[in-house]
């Protein structure tokens, strides 16, 4: 499959995430955020970073470039969409994910290696994982503590979309230990740990993230 | 500013360094926004409803802060 990754100004984590979906044996194809283009993907990665220099709120700026509404047409038909970190903070100003991401609860940026559960593996994104599966990833952010009002926040976890929940300790304040949701639908998934920095033993916390960029090729034939 | 119920780190990083710096009796902190957009000529109802339709879609993000029009003079 073509997965496309979008560099916005201030994305830091595009080229992690190309090198990822790589090695989960797809074709990655750079986006360009000022872009009406999609180049025929076939998926989506909003990476990690500080797209506009976060500036105003993390991802508000971004929402409105040019490439999103691409995004957010090509979401609405169903393909598939992974924001991770900043790429999540996009995905819920987009509104194509409810709920926010304020900063950490503790105040300070954290980077540590995170043990989380994935919960829901019926997303092109997860189906790679067994359902609970605990996995390690690397997690690194200043403003990812994830809230949503109550009624909300049951809807996610009435309907099974919270698709991964963070394990040990909540590192940045989020409601719920939720560190990752999905749409109704399933096909959007939003993700504060960081799956495409967990892809090679050689650096970060293992190859735990590798099934992030591995699933797709189920999905596409589901 | 950052709706009643969702936390305000920043506030409460505030809270805390005024008794440090001997200011008393603050029992809580809550840091906002702040726009000023400028106009010219007289700001009516079509441009306040505009303003409205900034407010809501680019500068708050509803889901987390609530906001408050004000139109002030300039000399």
């Amino acid at each position: 499959m073509k997965v496309g990754v979008v560099t916005f100004p201030g994305s830091l984590d595009d080229v992690d995430a190309q090198r990822a979906v790589v090695i989960g044996g797809h074709e990655a194809v750079a986006l360009w955020h000022g872009d009406h283009d999609l180049r025929g993907v076939d998926a989506v990665i909003l990476p990690g970073g500080f797209s506009y220099g976060d500036y105003l709120r993390c991802g508000a700026i971004s929402r409105f470039s040019p490439v999103m509404a691409e995004v957010i047409e090509a979401a609405g038909r169903g393909m598939p969409v992974l924001g991770i970190c900043n790429g999540f903070q996009i995905l819920c100003e987009s509104h194509l994910l409810p709920g926010a991401l304020i900063r950490n609860d503790h105040r300070k940026f954290v980077c540590r290696d995170q043990r989380l559960r994935i919960e829901n593996n019926r997303t092109p994104w997860t189906s790679s994982y067994d359902e609970g599966a605990e996995i390690t990833v690397v997690l690194k952010n200043g403003e990812g503590g994830f809230v949503a009002d109550a009624d909300t926040l049951d809807r996610l976890e009435g309907e099974g979309r919270v698709v991964a929940r963070y394990l040990d300790v909540n590192p940045n304040g989020s409601m719920r230990d939720i560190a990752g949701i999905a749409n109704d639908r399933g096909n959007v998934v939003g993700l504060m740990p960081h799956p495409e920095h967990a892809v090679e033993s050689l650096t970060g916390a293992g190859t735990d993230g590798l099934g992030f960029f591995t699933g797709l090729v189920e999905a596409a034939f589901a | 500013m950052p709706k009643p119920e969702i936390l305000d780190p920043q506030g409460k990083a505030v809270l805390g360094a005024l008794p440090r710096l001997g200011f008393q009796g603050v029992t809580d902190v809550r840091q906002g926004k702040r726009f000023e957009l400028e106009f010219d000529g007289d700001v009516d109802d079509a441009v306040l409803a505009e303003v409205e339709k900034m407010a809501e879609t680019l500068l708050s993000n509803p889901v987390i802060e609530n906001y408050v029009v004000r139109v002030e003079e300039t000399a």
